[in-house]
């Protein structure tokens, strides 16, 4: 192992996020808080814990889709300075996003217009990949999730919810990135499909990309995962 | 930094002392208690980097399409200083547009950014056709050459999916989804820097809209513009937008990824704004 793999890829420290509700009278509802974690290139991170603990807030507030009370989120970048992701200014967000960050969420978000095809084609596009060898990998990532070929086409917003879910991770995972947050990526997979995209997640490690994955199933974690933290109620 | 305001304001009336102070968000008013001026952009900053799509949200009256106007000109500002893509005076200091001579104001306008207007009267000329319309633009951004213009006309009015076989119809004859294509390809035909949006498809039934969303994104994505889009409507900014300034009484309340804005907004006001959606 070289050196280089000590350094942690990223981490979290005493991050706290409440929310202050003004439009209920300043109610201030706690979302998680003093939460320490760190992991390294080419490790998976789960998250578990009871419904409402505030993994998927510990995600969003990494991805600064939520802004943080306290604490810092340390991103190592290859081959450029560290950023603190709870405080850098937004357009580096912008930019870590494009190119180093991907989030595949809970629930497909699309636009009801767009092909499945041309959904997981879109990321490689972004980043400047010619349109049709971003649609010949989009083929092929579709094929290896067990998508049929006459459902590229179509939007994904007619598919079954676990159809969606594997589309959602396709697009998420499609670009190469350095850190990948996955909310729930197995929830709505039967066995068989769970099996495959557990496969896919196993073949990111080895290309030395890290990832945070939220977790129910304790096999799931047991399996796939190098570390598992619990988020609970004030504690970790 | 593409274009960089410092300290705007816009008062419109005679003014006095009172009118910044005595207004905007903290105070709750846009009308100066003192003087009875108008103030309807409050010592706003911002800042706009090149590819970056800024959306600008809050309710009727908050600034919004002030703001727009103050960047593209269209009404001169009260106080504050904007720079746009380091045009530098004579000793190399990045140079205030506000003070450039009428000319290169002129130059500013016509080259470098572009306009779209929620009124398609303001945007064109109902006088010229389509074509003659885009042609202005192009014009205007210093191409004399007919054969050349006309070329680029046809170009841009196939980039907005129209036939060009109704290029030199007038702007009457056409719907006002269509309308609003041709400001598209007027704004774009002198292939500017920065695009202004002024709620482009407020008034459009949303399958128009969604066309026409579509259409300025590709071409956004295509041309590697940089844009500011006005809107009330938060679905068009999330659609459209990488960031977004929230505006109430002229002053700017929060600025932020579009994303946090509409999952975790701060500010009271922009927390009822999001709240308020359908």
């Amino acid at each position: 192992m070289s050196a280089f793999n000590h350094r942690y890829k990223l981490k979290v420290e005493a991050l706290g996020k409440s929310f202050t509700l003004h439009n209920r009278g300043g109610v201030r509802v706690q979302g998680f808080e003093n939460v320490n974690f760190s992991l390294r290139c080419g490790e998976l991170l789960a998250l578990h814990g009871p419904s409402g603990a505030g993994k998927s807030s510990i995600l969003k507030t990494i991805f600064r889709t939520y802004l943080a009370d306290s604490g810092s989120i340390r991103f190592h970048r290859n081959n450029n300075p560290e950023v603190d992701l709870a405080s850098c200014p937004e357009s580096h967000v912008l930019d870590l996003r494009r190119r180093e960050i991907g989030f595949v969420t809970q629930f497909l978000k699309i636009l009801p217009r767009v092909s499945a095809l041309d959904a997981v084609a879109y990321p490689l596009i972004e980043i400047g990949t010619d349109e049709e060898q971003a649609k010949e990998e989009a083929r092929k990532m579709l094929t290896q999730l067990g998508i049929r070929e006459e459902l590229f086409k179509l939007s994904p917003l007619t598919f079954s919810g676990g159809e969606q879910q594997r589309v959602n991770i396709a697009r998420g995972i499609i670009a190469p990135k350095e850190l990948i947050l996955l909310d729930e990526p197995t929830a709505s997979l039967d066995q068989k499909s769970s099996e495959v995209v557990l496969r896919l997640l196993d073949q990111l490690k080895q290309r030395n990309i890290a990832m945070i994955a939220i977790f129910h199933d304790q096999r799931k974690i047991e399996q796939i995962a190098d570390v598992a933290v619990a988020i609970g109620r004030n504690e970790i | 930094m593409l274009l960089e305001l410092k300290n705007v304001s816009k008062i419109f009336g005679s003014g006095c002392n009172n009118c910044l102070p005595e207004t905007g968000e903290q105070a709750d008013r846009a009308i100066c208690p003192v003087c009875h001026s108008v103030v309807a952009v409050n010592d706003v900053s911002l800042k706009v980097k090149d590819k970056e799509i800024l959306g600008v949200v809050g309710e009727s009256g908050s600034g919004k399409s002030t703001l727009l106007q103050l960047i593209f000109q269209d009404q001169p500002v009260s106080e504050g200083t904007i720079f746009f893509n380091g045009i530098k005076d004579r000793e190399g200091n990045n140079c205030n547009i506000l003070e450039l001579p009428p000319a290169r104001k002129a130059w500013l306008r016509n080259h470098e950014m572009s306009m779209i207007y929620q009124n398609p009267h303001l945007g064109l000329n109902f006088n010229f056709s389509a074509g003659g319309n885009i042609a202005e633009k192009i014009l205007g951004a210093g191409e004399k050459r007919y054969e050349v213009i006309r070329d680029q006309a046809l170009y841009y009015f196939g980039k907005i999916e129209m036939p060009r076989s109704r290029i030199d119809d007038y702007p009457d004859n056409f719907s006002g989804g269509q309308q609003q294509r041709i400001q598209i390809a007027k704004a774009l035909s002198s292939s500017p820097r920065l695009l202004l949006l002024d709620e482009p498809t407020t008034g459009l039934d949303v399958s128009v809209q969604a066309r026409i969303l579509d259409l300025i994104k590709a071409l956004q994505y295509e041309m590697g513009f940089s844009m500011i889009v006005v809107s009330h409507d938060l679905g068009v900014i999330n659609h459209l937008t990488d960031l977004t300034l929230v505006m109430k009484n002229g002053s700017l309340v929060e600025y932020g990824l579009t994303d946090q804005i509409l999952e975790d907004p701060q500010h009271p006001y922009t927390q009822l704004l999001v709240s308020s959606k359908l």
